[in-house]
């Protein structure tokens, strides 16, 4: 037996080279080249449904897209027409309750992760309830703005769906923010605590400006999430088929209509005209999702440049 | 052209029987950046051939040339050739990996991968689908690297859990398992202390019985000390960019000791690194 | 004069009431997640009284007899979650391969240089492009909110696999697996819909894992004389393993949650079925459809049910979190 593992080539003037040459007929070459083969369609296979989504949302809920679905109220079974402004109107007002409970309690909670006492053990705690909020299912934000709001208020509203979407806001909000305010440079600050700012000066003047964009895509990126999420609302701002505002007087304590909880609701009736505005809804529902993703993306791509 | 003036007087352009690689190399980029010109180096059967010059002369990548480790990187363009056992390795009929089982390599950085030393030694065999007895094949490697005292009672535990000179050797060992025609080391002592430093060293001279060698260095007396050859690389910053081409090639005790070419002697009296 | 000065009283307030304000509300949100437990708890506390343990064995759900049981939908979550974790880990996985070893910027750039585009100024950037453009796309899968993806999967996913789903219970009907017919919703569906969902989870947390392997290693492995898919199989996979295996039980934890699309695509029927196409029930779904209309007893044993589900989630994500720690900390050993 050779030493030499490989067939390898004599000393002879003119050596056999051909075992170094490529060949599909060589296992491993053929192996590299089926597995490749492999995972490039797979890969492709997972983004047929993505296709499938959008064209079908085009096809359907294009069809029946038009100006009055955006200021009409839902039809009940068997009526035609009917649109709902009511739902769009709904979405938009419980998204801005969350946001206004979780941007200001994420973006502080965020300073102190970042700032006040970056290493403490509480900051710890604060960061592992983050990550468990990350992961926490939403239909449980639901149970608990049941529990907390609805029981306790007597009845369904657009508070106690906001206070549960704010649960699903928060951790983005918090860990976002918290990683813009490490992003910016440790001299910008020392520079500013070197001419005596107090930490709040600092903060407020230099910390919270150079960051604000990086702060801005995790709100824009946890709006997207909140204002697609359906299980929260099903039981904590139920659904109405009617406008928020009575007599221009916004009813926040009322049962609110939103555009997901819409679709679920429509999804499941054999009345056609229902069906085809629940593809509408989601049509529009996924439009203004992508469009606040593609903000944040736009806002956190400025900030590279 | 003044280097390949000083090519003919130590060696001549056609393949002598004993010249494993003999690598010519016109040009050689990165996307647009051309980093390497004009550089001719003939490595020699079971000799030590070393390349000097100062940081960014294209050192590493002429080496990395010698068994297509330049094909991962994206963008790169070789124009010249590079004969292996009298056959182009660039040619589009050769497959790179083939190529580098006759042509290993040792990196800067230690690299062992996450797995036990015994496992690290005989990724090679592995790979070359062997059938024989492997931990005789592992430790006549350990051995071959002067590392099989140290390690023989725990084979299996991590190769990570070496010191760094461990490592390095770890990696010699793996390269030689399988019994490469030629090895390549890309300053191989680069992250070492001087200690295990000398261990390589002594290591790479006991190599050289039964492997031709070509290793990159930064340190002239490490060249000095180990290498039969020697090519002093330069870089040409005329047309802008920063572009390496070898100056100077020969016989290591003629290079240091009387080098022809005006940079060539200013860098070994250290009057630039 | 100089106008330096020492900070103003006021200046001195706004300082103290900052600290104080970002500690405050550092603990207003452990204090949340707190009382977010405590209360499914507090309010479970009656029914788990009334019911105990056997509640979680029970198979019945009966509103009117007050016998209430959750076993199904037990059965349901971890059935659908774990077929949804097999689908989505493999497409998952591969997606993360695909993106992170170079198979798509390096043969578009392979097929740029076949017709000299390669240092095209423009055409030049197209294989990073493509790459971006890719990981970008898996990213909107997860962007799509999941009531969508119900709606698509009741109009879309159910017609098409039907057919085929019949086609096999008809043939192959006595493997349990295939042991009923499809008549619309069913575990099939939800779980494939649900594997949907997951993909961009384990595909974005697979990708970090790969990206993190570093780049010595596939040097050495290609110094070695590896192929390409030696390198990932023998050097790069096993590296990152831990990483992987924390992808995947993220994923788990997020499939174990995941409502709507099961809510709308499992059919909702109280069973125990090992059949692909038999109709099931979750425990979010459960909740998402019986709190809605639930009188006050039952209330309670939802919250009960909802109690279920946070220790499960909660104990799955917190393994998962702390095996991609784990794996980093390896992966410091590596570099």
């Amino acid at each position: 037996m050779s030493a030499n593992i490989h067939p390898s080539a004599p000393s002879t003037p003119t050596p056999d080279t051909r075992h170094l040459e490529k060949s599909l007929r060589n296992k491993q070459s053929l192996f590299s080249f089926a597995m490749s083969a492999v995972v490039g369609i797979l890969t492709l296979l997972a983004l047929v449904p993505l296709f499938s989504v959008v064209l079908m949302l085009f096809y359907r809920g294009g069809k029946s897209l038009s100006f009055a679905l955006f200021y009409e109220l839902p039809p009940g079974p068997m009526q035609e027409g009917g649109g709902f402004g009511n739902a769009i109107l709904g979405t938009v007002i419980m998204v801005g309750i969350a946001a206004a409970i979780a941007v200001p309690m994420g973006v502080l909670a965020a300073l102190f992760l970042a700032e006040t006492a970056p290493d403490s053990r509480l900051a710890k705690t604060v960061r592992f309830c983050g990550k468990v909020l990350t992961g926490f299912p939403s239909i449980l934000a639901g149970v608990f703005a049941y529990g907390a709001v609805v029981l306790l208020t007597g009845g369904f509203s657009a508070v106690a769906g906001g206070v549960a979407l704010s649960i699903l806001m928060l951790p983005t909000v918090m860990l976002t923010a918290e990683e813009a305010l490490r992003m910016v440079p440790r001299k910008m600050k020392e520079a500013a605590i070197g001419m005596g700012a107090t930490d709040f000066q600092c903060v407020w003047m230099v910390l919270l400006p150079t960051s604000l964009p990086g702060i801005l895509t995790g709100v824009m990126l946890a709006v997207a999430r909140a204002a697609g999420e359906t299980a929260p609302l099903l039981f904590t701002a139920l659904f109405s088929n009617y406008w928020i505002s009575a007599g221009g007087n916004v009813e926040l304590m009322q049962p609110t209509a939103s555009l997901a909880v819409l679709i679920y609701n429509f999804s499941g009736v054999p009345f056609q005209n229902q069906v085809e505005l629940a593809w509408a809804a989601a049509l529009v529902l996924v439009l203004l999702v992508l469009t606040a993703n593609l903000i944040g993306q736009a806002i956190s791509r400025r900030r590279i440049d | 052209m003044t280097n390949a003036e000083t090519m003919e007087s130590t060696t001549t352009n056609t393949p002598q029987h004993d010249v494993v690689i003999e690598c010519d190399i016109r040009e050689l980029y990165y996307g647009n950046f051309k980093a390497v010109r004009d550089t001719y180096v003939p490595i020699h059967k079971g000799a030590i051939t070393a390349f000097i010059g100062p940081s960014g002369c294209g050192k590493s990548t002429v080496l990395r040339c010698l068994n297509r480790m330049n094909d991962l990187v994206r963008g790169f363009r070789f124009e010249g050739r590079v004969n292996f056992l009298g056959r182009d390795i660039y040619d589009p009929a050769i497959d790179p990996v083939a190529i580098r089982r006759h042509i290993g390599m040792v990196f800067q950085q230690p690299n062992p991968f996450s797995m036990s030393i015994f496992n690290n030694v005989a990724f090679g065999l592995k790979l070359n689908r062997f059938k024989g007895n492997k931990e005789e094949r592992v430790e006549m490697a350990l051995r071959g690297a002067a590392l099989w005292d140290e390690v023989k009672d725990k084979l299996h535990k991590s190769g990570l859990s070496l010191s760094g000179g461990q490592q390095q050797r770890l990696c010699i060992a793996r390269a030689i398992a399988t019994e490469p025609e030629v090895l390549l080391m890309d300053e191989p002592c680069s992250a070492l202390d001087p200690i295990a430093t000398r261990k390589v060293e002594e290591l790479m001279l006991e190599l050289k019985e039964k492997y031709t060698i070509a290793i990159v260095t930064h340190n002239l007396q490490q060249a000095q000390r180990v290498a039969d050859k020697t090519g002093f690389l330069y870089v040409d910053t005329t047309e802008g960019s920063r572009t390496g081409y070898l100056v100077e090639f020969g016989d290591s005790d003629r290079l240091f000791e009387a080098p022809q070419e005006k940079y060539t002697q200013d860098y070994i009296r250290g009057e630039f690194s | 004069m100089s106008i330096s000065q020492p900070p103003t009283s006021g200046q001195r307030t706004a300082n103290k009431a900052f600290r104080l304000s970002t500690f405050a509300f550092a603990w207003l949100s452990v204090a949340l997640v707190v009382y977010i437990v405590c209360m499914i708890t507090w309010e479970a506390i009656p029914a788990f009284r009334e019911h105990g343990l056997g509640f979680i064995t029970g198979t019945t759900w009966d509103a009117n007899t007050g016998e209430y049981g959750i076993l199904p939908e037990i059965w349901g979550t971890l059935y659908s979650s774990l077929l949804a974790l097999l689908i989505g880990t493999v497409f998952g996985v591969s997606v993360a391969i695909f993106l992170t070893e170079g198979f798509l910027s390096g043969g578009v750039f392979a097929l740029l240089k076949a017709v000299h585009l390669q240092y095209h100024p423009l055409w030049g950037r197209l294989p990073e492009q493509l790459e971006h453009l890719l990981k970008n796309l898996v990213e909107l899968l997860a962007a799509i909110p999941s009531v969508v993806y119900g709606l698509w999967g009741i109009f879309v996913v159910i017609p098409m696999i039907r057919p085929v789903a019949n086609y096999l219970h008809e043939a192959l009907g006595w493997f349990p697996a295939f042991g009923t017919p499809l008549s619309g919703p069913g575990l099939l569906p939800a779980s494939l819909v649900l594997a949907i969902m997951i993909l961009p989870t384990i595909a974005a947390i697979s990708r970090d894992a790969l990206n993190a392997v570093p780049n010595k290693l596939r040097e050495a492995a290609y110094g070695m004389a590896a192929t390409r898919w030696e390198a990932i199989l023998y050097v790069i996979l096993p590296t990152s393993a831990t990483g992987l295996f924390g992808a995947v039980v993220l994923a788990f934890g997020r499939a174990l949650g995941e409502t709507m699309a099961l809510a709308m695509l499992v059919g909702n029927a109280n069973v125990i079925s090992v059949s692909l196409f038999s109709p099931a029930n979750t425990l979010a779904a459960l909740l998402a459809n019986n709190f809605p209309e639930a009188g006050q007893k039952e209330v309670g044993v939802l919250m009960y049910a909802a109690l279920v589900l946070l220790a499960i989630t909660l104990i799955v994500n917190i393994i998962g979190a702390a095996i991609l720690q784990r794996a980093s900390k390896n992966l410091e050993e590596v570099r």
